[in-house]
């Protein structure tokens, strides 16, 4: 670890000028991923400006009937606040699947959304790794790479994005509130906010340099029952080698809507938006599921080692989309 | 609910059964309010840092190293490589000329610009601070003429070769008979080849060291099983008389035998120590105990077994192919269990070595059996379906009378009892032979079951213990408590034998100045530390009873000793009673001292005379998810056979240890060797996983009422590693009975049964 310098935020404006004013500046919110990485020196930033204790750790009804979560909300408190899981199960599930619970103690939903890859050659400073050093190649390309994408990446890069949560908001729509060092404010879909790979595997959000995560804002709570299911190595503290976010809206024994968000298999939440697709209006059939599944997984390219999770993530999809109709 | 039963109490002297209840740990307080030192937690006045910087390479030389940035950073102290460490001896060949040489042979850090593996130290940085030394280490430039390495064992079976030994010095290869000829005649064979993976040991301490020189006498604060072994590599090395050197480690977080040797925490500490002239505290991080603190090797194990049709064994063989390092040789002895687990007329094992070029593999928790019964235990398995016998008869029926290899009666051997003993427990008959046909809900359920043989070793071991004038009994040994328990059995050893309450007796460990053991490790701690300390208070008490009867000033003068007695605090001879402190203070105002040894076992008539080995069986029930491969344990149950247990409560900790790293085995834990870098890929504990408490079910231990006069005089057997051994084949044999899937290469992930389980209709 470099040594650094380090400021406490004194509010979200001061915070993202603070970061913006130098190339070498970070946010810090509960550094359960960024003080590993700098350990490593896979991160080395010379300046640290801590946002952990700025006031933006509370849950708040919007206008519309959903949640603005503030970005400094802990994982463990957003699992337990009783608005979340009576009317976003789905998020809770997820966020309990997630870690351990020290770290969900400690880690803020915005560090959650913004937390890298787990590539352990990305973790390995010795290691060629485009994400880590630009043009250096993609040792896990061709070497271990059990736990990488299925889906939208490139010869660039294969890893995955590793958050549970991310993957509920996704199949939520959330939105993600910045500010800006001048002051302004967006909200970016969630589905929007990481990046693809490409030939830059290193710039994995659209955020620029200063600009911080304020909040995420979750919309009313759509019709249909929600479920997150994580298949994962042992039975808790692992990331997941798939996982899938469903949420199914019957009537009768018809599907009037899905929304179905897939973990673990690309370097973003991703969207099964031509599942979803068919299974609107289709039958709750154990047929429909399967095409879903099939239709969710059909550009999907295995490395070697992670080809088993082309079949898995098909046959956790159907079953997770039949438990969500049960659960109807 | 976990139903532990321990045997009576039968030695003969004293009989207040202190020994084999299940007391809390004695230093269980001390570990819970961080009252325990650890060896990273000691300080020193004047304590410097150091970090270590390891080779970005696995095989090659450096070509430059530049430090002058590292050197001028704030706090920097020292920053030492191979062209200014102080001068060590070469690291030698590969194999040393006998076994206890392993241990003790030198082993120098930094002395060459050759790299021999990943990750293996080219600098150390010393600052004043952690925090100064590893940013400093960040700022060294190395440059490396890299070389081409060897990096995987199945790509290079063509370069095996016989070792000498294996480890613990057993022979390499062993025949009985001619199994050829009788598996080629065997009406029902197996011949299965399982691959079992690179595995770490991961104790939760990292390995650590505090060096501190006083003049030319150096003391080793650190984290170590055996402080002899410490104490002779760390002077070799150094290339100091061992009397110079004092090792201390009384607290252990764990070892699994990553901790018998010196590594380069230590070798380092002292030598910066030494160029400063400060004390220098160094550990490893846990990224680098993955090269530079043991590892168990990968493996390829074929076993075959040749049957009649009523399942009676006409041949049995285990070959094994492991990784071993080109520098550094160690052959875990896989198959030698096998040598003397069954009955069969021919017997073939065989031990065969392919160089890589990694780090040297280690003693890791059951070596021999945790790799070799994995895979052999999977093939009896494999042979009773064949057979359509039930696992539990076809090792009934190849029970031997005497032990297969040597010819020399068991010691004790009650494996037929603990396998039966377990099916009643755990409803076995409830068991479905037909494999991938018990479902509930959505999950395929599946029983296992296996064997459990693990050697009794027997270290040679001195104990010392004092009386003093107010009947307060120290006992010392340079034996160590690696978690394990040893200085509550040690307590209730010497608290039975002086009839005395456990509060009168302090135990205390890990200092090189007390007498010599053999440490922790192979299981042999409690029977070796233990009987010495047995002999050392039998010691003990002929001495008080001597003076009791002939001192002038003593209660009990000309008392008839042939009936002496040691119980609740008072020494009876004949009619006559004395209170043991008060005799002690009217006899001898300062107090009394005694030794005892015992030899190391192979040295003993009785070792020669019978096998001695513990037993159990193992039974696993679990759970695999249709729709996910997702394997989960549901119930294990564990009956042991293991001589005297010492102490019930820390017996079953040491056996469901064993069991948890059963289940680690056989779904879970593997270290990925990059066969393009030679890095071990997935070094941290994200990615090497271990059971953690969710994997680990409901456990049951039951020990069986035995007592080994053989072993040793205390009764007891070897206990600890038992847990590990055949508990991962039980898991894979209810792997193969939930499913039908029989998978031959561990760990068993989901993504190996997972294209074999049916696609059930929802
Ligand atoms: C052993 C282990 C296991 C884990 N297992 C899982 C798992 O199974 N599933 C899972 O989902 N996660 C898992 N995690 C990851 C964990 O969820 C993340 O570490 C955590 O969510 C990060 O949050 P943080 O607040 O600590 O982020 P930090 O470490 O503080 O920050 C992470 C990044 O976000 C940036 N950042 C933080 N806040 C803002 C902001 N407001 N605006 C702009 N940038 C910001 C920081 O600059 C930094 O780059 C695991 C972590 C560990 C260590
Ligand atoms: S997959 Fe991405 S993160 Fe991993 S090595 Fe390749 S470039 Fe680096």
């Amino acid at each position: 670890m470099q040594s650094f310098t380090y400021e406490r935020a004194a509010s979200a404006e001061q915070a993202a000028a603070a970061v913006a004013a130098r190339p070498d500046a970070k946010f810090i919110s509960g550094g359960t991923n960024l003080l590993d990485l700098m350990k490593l020196e896979i991160e080395r930033p010379a300046h640290l400006v801590d946002i952990s204790r700025l006031p933006l750790d509370r849950i708040e009804e919007t206008a519309a009937g959903g949640l603005r979560v503030g970005a400094q909300v802990r994982n463990s408190d957003l699992a337990a606040d009783p608005r979340v899981r009576s009317r976003y199960p789905m998020l809770t599930q997820a966020l309990l699947a997630g870690a351990s619970a020290q770290i969900r103690n400690k880690a803020s939903t915005s560090g959650n959304l913004l937390q890298r890859t787990r590539c352990p050659y990305f973790y390995d400073r010795n290691m060629p790794c485009n994400k880590r050093e630009q043009g250096s190649g993609c040792a896990a390309l061709q070497g271990f790479n059990r736990m990488h994408a299925i889906l939208g990446a490139s010869e660039a890069c294969i890893a995955v994005h590793p958050s549970d949560m991310a993957v509920a908001m996704s199949g939520l729509d959330a939105r993600i509130e910045t500010i800006s060092p001048g002051g302004e404010t967006r909200a970016i879909p969630i589905g929007d906010f990481h990046r693809l790979p490409e030939a830059t595997p290193h710039v994995e959000t659209v955020l620029g340099h200063g600009e911080m995560i304020a909040a995420v804002t979750l919309p009313p709570p759509p019709p249909g029952r929600q479920v997150y299911r994580k298949v994962r190595d042992r039975a808790s503290y692992a990331f997941a080698l798939v996982s899938v976010a469903a949420i199914v809206e019957k009537s009768g024994d018809r599907i009037r809507s899905a929304r179905i968000a897939m973990g673990g298999v690309a370097a973003k939440p991703w969207r099964a938006t031509e599942a979803e697709r068919m299974l609107a209006g289709a039958a709750a059939s154990d047929g429909a599921f399967t095409d879903a599944a099939e239709a969710a997984l059909a550009g999907a390219i295995g490395h070697g080692g992670n080809d088993f999770k082309i079949p898995l993530a098909k046959r956790t999809m159907r079953h997770t989309l039949a438990a969500a109709v049960e659960s109807a | 609910m976990t139903e532990t039963k321990t045997s009576e109490n039968r030695p003969s002297e004293t009989r207040n059964g202190i020994i084999g209840r299940p007391i809390d740990r004695i230093d269980g307080p001390l570990k819970v309010t961080g009252g325990a030192t650890y060896a990273y937690e000691n300080a020193l006045e004047g304590t410097a840092f150091g970090y270590i910087l390891g080779a970005a390479v696995a095989k090659g030389r450096i070509a430059e190293i530049d430090t002058a940035e590292a050197e001028r950073a704030p706090a920097v102290l020292l920053v030492m490589t191979h062209r200014n460490a102080p001068a060590q001896p070469d690291f030698g060949p590969a194999v040393t000329p006998t076994v206890p040489e392993v241990f003790t042979r030198a082993r120098p850090a930094l002395n060459s610009e050759r790299v021999r593996y990943y990750d293996e130290p080219v600098a150390l940085v010393v600052a004043e601070t952690f925090e100064a030394a590893r940013a400093a280490a960040g700022l060294i430039r190395v440059r490396y003429d890299e070389e081409p390495g060897v990096y995987d064992l199945s790509g290079h079976m063509a370069d095996a070769y016989a070792p000498k030994r294996t480890n613990a010095g057993f022979e390499t290869d062993s025949v009985i008979g001619d199994f050829e000829s009788a598996f080629a005649a065997a009406p029902v064979k197996i011949d299965a080849t399982y691959r079992t993976p690179f595995e770490h040991h991961n104790p939760m301490e990292p390995h650590a060291t505090l060096a501190a020189w006083s003049g030319n006498e150096l003391t080793i604060h650190t984290s170590a099983q055996t402080l002899a072994n410490f104490r002779a590599g760390v002077a070799s090395t150094l290339r100091i008389p061992p009397e110079r050197v004092r090792i201390v480690s009384p607290f252990i977080g764990g070892g699994f035998g990553s901790k018998l040797i010196a590594h380069a925490d230590t070798i380092l500490a002292a030598l910066a120590a030494q160029v400063l002239q400060r004390p220098v505290k160094i550990a490893l991080t846990r990224q680098q105990m993955f090269a530079n603190a043991g590892h168990r090797a990968e493996m390829i194990q074929q076993v075959r077994l040749g049957a009649a049709t009523d399942g009676r064994l006409t041949g049995i063989a285990h070959d094994v192919w492991a990784a071993t390092s080109s520098f550094e040789e160690y052959c875990e002895q896989t198959a030698v269990f096998a040598r003397s687990l069954y009955a069969a007329p021919n017997h073939a094992t065989r031990h065969r070595l392919v160089p890589l070029d990694i780090n040297r593999g280690e003693w890791m928790r059951s070596p021999g059996e945790a790799p070799g019964m994995l895979a052999f235990e999977c093939a009896m398995d494999e042979l009773a379906e064949r057979l359509g016998l039930d696992p539990i008869e076809l090792r009934i029926r190849n029970e031997p009378a005497q032990d297969p290899e040597r010819g020399v009666p068991f010691s004790t051997r009650n494996l037929v009892t603990c396998m039966e003993e377990g099916a009643r427990r755990f409803g076995w008959q409830r068991r479905n032979p037909t494999p991938g046909s018990t479902r509930e809900g959505r999950k395929l359920i599946g029983y296992g079951m296996a064997a459990a043989i693990r050697p009794n070793y027997i270290g040679a071991a001195t104990a010392r213990v004092a009386i003093d004038r107010d009947g307060r009994v120290t006992a010392r040994l340079d034996m160590t408590d690696i978690g394990t328990g040893s200085y509550t059995i040690l307590t209730q050893i010497a608290a039975e034998s002086l009839g005395l309450p456990i509060s009168s007796v302090k135990v205390e460990l890990g200092d090189s100045r007390f007498p010599r053991t053999a440490g922790s490790g192979g299981s042999w701690g409690a029977a070796s530390a233990g009987s010495a300390l047995h002999n050392a208070c039998n010691a003990l008490k002929e001495r008080i009873l001597e003076a009791a009867q002939s001192s002038e000033a003593s209660p009990l003068r000309g008392a008839n000793a042939t009936e002496a007695s040691f119980a609740d605090s008072e020494v009876r001879i004949g009619q006559r009673s004395a209170s043991l402190a008060d005799l002690i203070r009217r006899i001898a105002p300062d107090g009394f001292e005694a030794e005892g040894s015992v030899a190391a076992g192979a040295v003993t008539q009785s070792y020669k005379a019978y096998s001695q080995h513990s037993y159990g069986a193992h039974f696993a029930e679990i759970a695999v998810d249709c729709d996910t491969g997702e394997i989960r344990m549901r119930r294990m149950l564990a009956v042991m056979g293991a001589g005297r247990i010492l102490n019930a409560k820390t017996a079953r900790s040491q056996i469901i240890g064993g069991m948890t790293w059963g289940i680690g085995a056989a779904l879970m834990e593997q270290t990925v060797l990059d066969p393009r870098y030679g890095h071990f890929v997935n070094h941290d504990l994200a990615e090497y996983h271990v059971p953690i408490n969710g994997d680990v079910p409901e456990m049951e231990v039951v020990f069986l009422e035995e007592h080994d006069d053989k072993a040793n005089p205390l009764g007891a057997k070897g206990l600890g590693e038992l847990g590990v051994c055949g508990a991962g084949a039980a898991v894979a044999n209810a792997i193969y009975n939930a499913t039908g899937v029989r998978v031959r290469e561990f760990p068993i992930t989901l993504d190996k049964v997972l294209p074999a389980l049916p696609v059930i209709a929802i």
